[in-house]
Parts: structure tokens; C-alpha cells; sequence
């Protein structure tokens, strides 16, 4: 722990993260217009970044064509993103770490089963099983997290049935079972807390793609429905005014790009931090 | 693959939401409604649905789509090629540059340069492929106004020359190819610059250096080619993800592929599209992933004497 906060990258991650979900917590208190705001449409809308309107109320990053504060929609947005974004991952690591662990100490059929079903899954197109569920049922966020969670938990459980085969053939477990240990003592007394470690490396590369793909889906309109502001959603409403107001759009794309920047950094450090106890 | 396309249609058919009544609007008397649906066999069993399904699509009749009444054979042969076109032509530059600037930053690793890189290709593997398409939309079609913002050709493409009909069709391809390029090298670079670090640690790159061999000689032999078998393995590996991005980028560029058609037919439960659409992208991955696998044997000789000596 102490390495990574000597690692500028594993710094910069939480950081960035740590700020995000704040904000996010604290939205109300972020701001104080509300993210479906509207007064004189016409006289507030399109305003630039930093303007102040008529009303005398400052826009830091402007308004949008009906005159919404698009900072506040970007705080409120975020609420919606880094929830689903982090529900979906909590799903999918969950599944993986048991589908990871069982495949890890159950040899023969079971384990060839969950690992041959884990590589059908992971040759799937991703967005294109999205988008199929996603349309199927009425949209909305908790199918998103539910659909994100499903197709998430694969890269989780690959990790960390490497891991789990490496633990099981660790003398201790020898050990344990000669000390008369159950099968499911041994998973959950000496596999479990050694795979947590993977299973978090994946949760954090995991949780920007999530963001990612959940943004992906409403700015096709498949996602979180209107008017909750998610960031995907704001941005395919920028995509209308891009010409006259390019910061509708351009400013929740950055925030996207930040956060999953982050917890890529955050993930890669922890990777690397592992690597080097184990002396990999 | 076959579970790809029966998960499919299970899927399909268990949701909520009938294509009859948006084909037909509110207006449809129940009469109406029983009689279409009895014209497309969807008051039938599933199973029995299924066995017509499959029985049709192996004598190569993908049926009609429900939404645009057009053979979805024609409509999937009409699409695929441009999907190609712009995933192939993303593949192999992404690669390229991908493979230079990893490589660069290996080979100068720690110092200002690789930091710099590092944190771009970091940006670009985090880009999301719809938003940095409509940024370089921004950019190029609005600002610059050098080229188009969407479609695969412009709308006097039949009146012109085949050389000039040639650079229209690569003006059209250079944003959504560029788009999916810039987030490709992310990813790529990324991966070579690990591989080739670990590589240099690696027993035989001492003895090549040992041996007095020149360094950008070591460099290029013994360290890059030896990191390029992970590579050929990830590029089978991001195939999938490949295509995802490719519909997002198809949806926003109006780029007339498979991804644009699946977006289509999903807003509009246009089964049949839907059922060939995801078959396609199926195939087109798993060919994909024994194109890499191949790929993979041809860089790397010890997987050829694997493959003699079972």
C-alpha cells in the first residue's frame, strides 16, 4: 500500500477517482442549480463556459440548448455513471472470483466446463450482446448494471483461477487437507483471500471499461433513459449542438476520458506492485 | 458459434415486444395482428421456429427483414465488405503504429519521451470510440471542412470517375479508420512496450549482447521479434472488442456496415436482421481469432515443431 502511494500513477488514479465519487456523493452540495434547472430558455440557452446569465447565476461550463447548467448535469451525471459503473462491477467480480475459484479447486469436468464457458463468453462481441439485451427488455439502469455485470466477469475469473491453481498447489494446502480440511474450508480459508488481490486488478481495469460501455449505450439511447443525466447520454445530446456549442458534449467526454484513465493507472499499478512481491 | 446464434434466438424470442404491432401500428385490428403473425410463423412453438430458422439459414435464405421488407441476405452481403474495409484498414495501421511507438518507448524506456507517450497511449486506450469520433468530426468536418462527416461516399459518387469515385470512397473511410486507428495504437503500444521490456531481461538477450552483437541489431532480432508472438495472440484476443468499437464508430459515421445495421435492427426488434447481423460478427471473430492463431505459427517456429512433434 505504501509502494503504490509512491507510484505517481497509482497517486493520480486515486486521486482523480477519490474526487469523482465525491463529487458525486456530494452533488447537492456541488452545485447549486439542479441538473433539470430551466428558466428563460432563450435567454439562457447556449451560454459558454463561465458566462453568467440574466439571472445572475454563473454557468462554469455553460449551458445546453434548454438552457440546463451543463456542469450540474455532469455532477448529477456522474451519480448515474460511476453507480452503474461500479454495481455492474461488484456483479461481475463477485462471479468471477466463484467461477475463478471453483474452476481452481474442482479439477476434471467442472472445471472444464467453467472454463470452456468463460471462453465462449469472452469471444462474444461484447457490445453486441449489449446491445441485444439491452433492447430487448425496456431500457433502463438497473438492466444495464445486470447486463454489464454479466458480460464483465470473465477476465476477473481468468485471473483468478491462475491464481488459485498457484495457491492449490502451495504446500499449505497440502497440508491442510492432510490436517483433514474440507474442500470448501480450503477455498475459503486459503484460496479466497489469495486470489483477492487479482480479482481487484481486474475490478479497477474493469470498472473504467463498465463506465465506458454504459455511456456507450445511452448515447445510442439504449442505456439509462432521459431525462437522468448519465455522461453517455449528455453526450449524444452535445452531439445535436456540436457546431454552435461543442462544450455540451465536449465536457462530460472528458470526464469519461479522466475517470477511466484513473482507474486504468490505478489498476496497472497495483498489477505491477503485485508483480514485484511475488518477485514475478 | 452455434451458441452464439441459438442463445440468439432464445433471447430473441423470450423478450418483451412485438414486431408485428410496431409493423403494423396501433390502428391493426386483432385480425390483422394473427394474420401477420401467422405470415412470419411466430405463432408457432419455439422450438419448431428455431428448426425452420436453422433449416432456411443453412440453405442460405436469411428471410425478410420485418422492419424494411428487404431480403436480409442482400442487405447483410451489401454491408459486410464495408465493415471490412474499415476494421481491416484500422487493424493493420493501429498495428503498425502501435508496434513503432512501443517499441520507440522500449527502447528508451524511463526517459522524457516514454513518460510523454505513456500517458497519451494510456489517453487513447481510454478514449471512447463515439466521442473521439465526434470530436474529430469537430475537427475535421466543421473546422477544417476537409473532410466528410459521414457515409462511405459522397452523394455524386456514381457520376464520377473511377479515380475520383477511388479518392471520394478514401475521404469517407479517413475519419471513422482514423477514429478506430487512434484508439487501436493505445491499446497496442501499451502492450508492446511491457513485452519488449520483459524481453530484454530474458537470459538469451545477455548472451546476444555478450557476444558483441550491435545493440539496434540485438534490438530488432532478439528483443522485437520475440515480443511480437504475444502481440499476434492479443491481436486475435482484441478482435471481439475490435468490432465492438467498429459499431459505435459505424453508428456515428453512418458508415453502411454490419455494426449500423445491428443498431438499426435492434431499435426497431427487426428479428431476422438481428439474428444475421450477430451470426456474421460471430463469424467474422472466430475467423478472425484462426486467421491470428495461424498468424502466430508463421512468426513463431516453435509452434510449428509443437504442431510436428503430436
Amino acid at each position: 500500500m505504501r509502494g503504490l502511494l509512491r507510484d505517481g500513477r497509482a497517486r493520480f488514479g486515486m486521486i482523480v477517482l477519490a474526487i469523482a465519487l465525491l463529487t458525486a456523493l456530494a452533488a447537492p452540495l456541488a452545485t447549486t442549480i439542479g441538473p433539470t434547472t430551466q428558466r428563460d430558455v432563450v435567454a439562457t440557452r447556449f451560454l459558454p463556459p463561465l458566462a453568467t446569465d440574466l439571472h445572475g447565476i454563473w454557468h462554469p461550463l455553460g449551458t445546453d440548448r434548454l438552457g440546463r447548467d451543463v456542469w450540474s448535469r455532469l455532477v448529477y451525471g456522474a451519480r448515474v455513471s460511476l453507480g452503474v459503473g461500479l454495481l455492474a462491477v461488484l456483479i461481475s467480480t463477485v462471479l468471477g472470483i466463484g467461477v475463478g475459484t471453483a474452476a481452481g479447486v474442482w479439477r476434471g469436468p467442472v472445471r472444464g466446463v467453467l472454463l470452456g464457458i468463460t471462453d465462449f463468453t469472452l469471444a462474444l462481441p461484447r457490445v453486441v450482446l449489449l446491445l441485444l439485451l439491452a433492447a430487448l427488455w425496456r431500457p433502463s439502469a438497473a438492466l444495464v448494471i445486470i447486463v454489464l455485470g454479466l458480460t464483465g466477469w470473465m477476465s476477473v475469473a481468468r485471473l483468478v483461477y491462475g491464481e488459485s491453481r498457484v495457491v492449490m498447489a502451495r504446500a499449505f494446502v497440502d497440508g491442510a487437507y492432510a490436517l483433514g480440511a474440507s474442500r470448501r474450508r480450503v477455498l475459503v480459508r486459503h484460496v479466497l483471500p489469495n486470489a483477492l488481490t487479482p480479482a481487484l486488478v481486474a475490478a479497477a481495469l474493469g470498472f473504467g471499461n463498465a463506465i465506458m460501455l454504459e455511456a456507450g449505450l445511452s448515447f445510442l439511447g439504449v442505456g439509462v433513459q432521459p431525462p437522468a443525466p448519465s455522461w453517455g447520454s449528455l453526450i449524444a445530446s452535445g452531439r445535436e449542438t456540436l457546431i454552435n456549442a461543442p462544450w455540451v458534449a465536449l465536457a462530460p467526454g472528458v470526464a469519461l476520458v479522466l475517470v477511466v484513465v484513473a482507474s486504468t493507472l490505478l489498476g496497472d499499478s497495483v498489477q505491477e506492485a503485485m508483480e514485484r512481491r511475488t518477485g514475478g | 458459434m452455434a451458441g452464439v446464434v441459438t442463445l440468439t434466438f432464445i433471447l430473441l424470442r423470450l423478450a418483451p415486444g412485438d414486431p408485428v404491432e410496431r409493423m403494423l401500428g396501433p390502428a391493426a385490428t386483432p385480425e390483422q395482428v394473427a394474420e401477420q403473425r401467422r405470415a412470419l410463423e411466430l405463432d408457432r412453438p419455439l422450438v419448431q421456429q428455431y428448426r425452420s430458422w436453422l433449416g432456411r439459414v443453412s440453405r442460405g435464405d436469411w428471410g425478410t427483414s420485418i422492419a424494411t421488407g428487404r431480403s436480409v441476405r442482400t442487405m447483410i452481403a451489401e454491408a459486410w465488405p464495408a465493415t471490412i474495409r474499415l476494421v481491416g484498414l484500422s487493424i493493420a495501421l493501429s498495428y503498425l503504429l502501435g508496434i513503432a511507438v512501443g517499441a520507440l518507448q522500449a527502447s528508451r524506456s524511463g526517459s522524457a519521451l516514454d513518460t510523454t507517450l505513456s500517458v497519451s497511449t494510456v489517453t487513447l486506450f481510454a478514449l471512447p470510440g463515439y466521442w473521439l469520433g465526434l470530436v474529430l468530426v469537430m475537427v475535421f468536418a466543421y473546422w477544417l471542412r476537409i473532410l466528410p462527416a459521414f457515409g462511405a461516399a459522397g452523394m455524386d459518387a456514381d457520376f464520377l470517375s473511377p479515380g475520383a469515385r477511388l479518392v471520394d470512397g478514401l475521404r469517407h473511410l479517413a475519419l471513422p479508420a482514423m477514429t478506430l486507428t487512434l484508439i487501436g495504437i493505445g491499446g497496442t503500444a501499451r502492450f508492446v512496450r511491457a513485452a519488449m521490456i520483459d524481453v530484454r531481461g530474458a537470459p538469451h538477450v545477455a548472451v546476444a549482447t555478450a557476444k558483441g552483437i550491435a545493440p539496434a541489431q540485438v534490438t530488432r532480432r532478439h528483443v522485437l521479434r520475440n515480443s511480437l508472438i504475444p502481440v499476434v495472440t492479443l491481436l486475435g484476443l482484441s478482435l471481439p472488442a475490435l468490432f465492438s468499437g467498429a459499431v459505435f464508430v459505424e453508428a456515428i459515421f453512418a458508415w453502411p456496415g454490419v455494426g449500423r445495421i445491428l443498431v438499426e435492427a435492434v431499435q426497431a426488434r427487426d428479428y431476422p436482421v438481428v439474428m444475421a447481423a450477430t451470426t456474421i460478427s460471430a463469424v467474422l471473430v472466430v475467423a478472425g481469432n484462426l486467421l491470428a492463431e495461424s498468424l502466430a505459427v508463421l512468426v513463431d517456429p516453435r509452434l510449428r515443431a509443437a504442431e510436428v512433434s503430436r
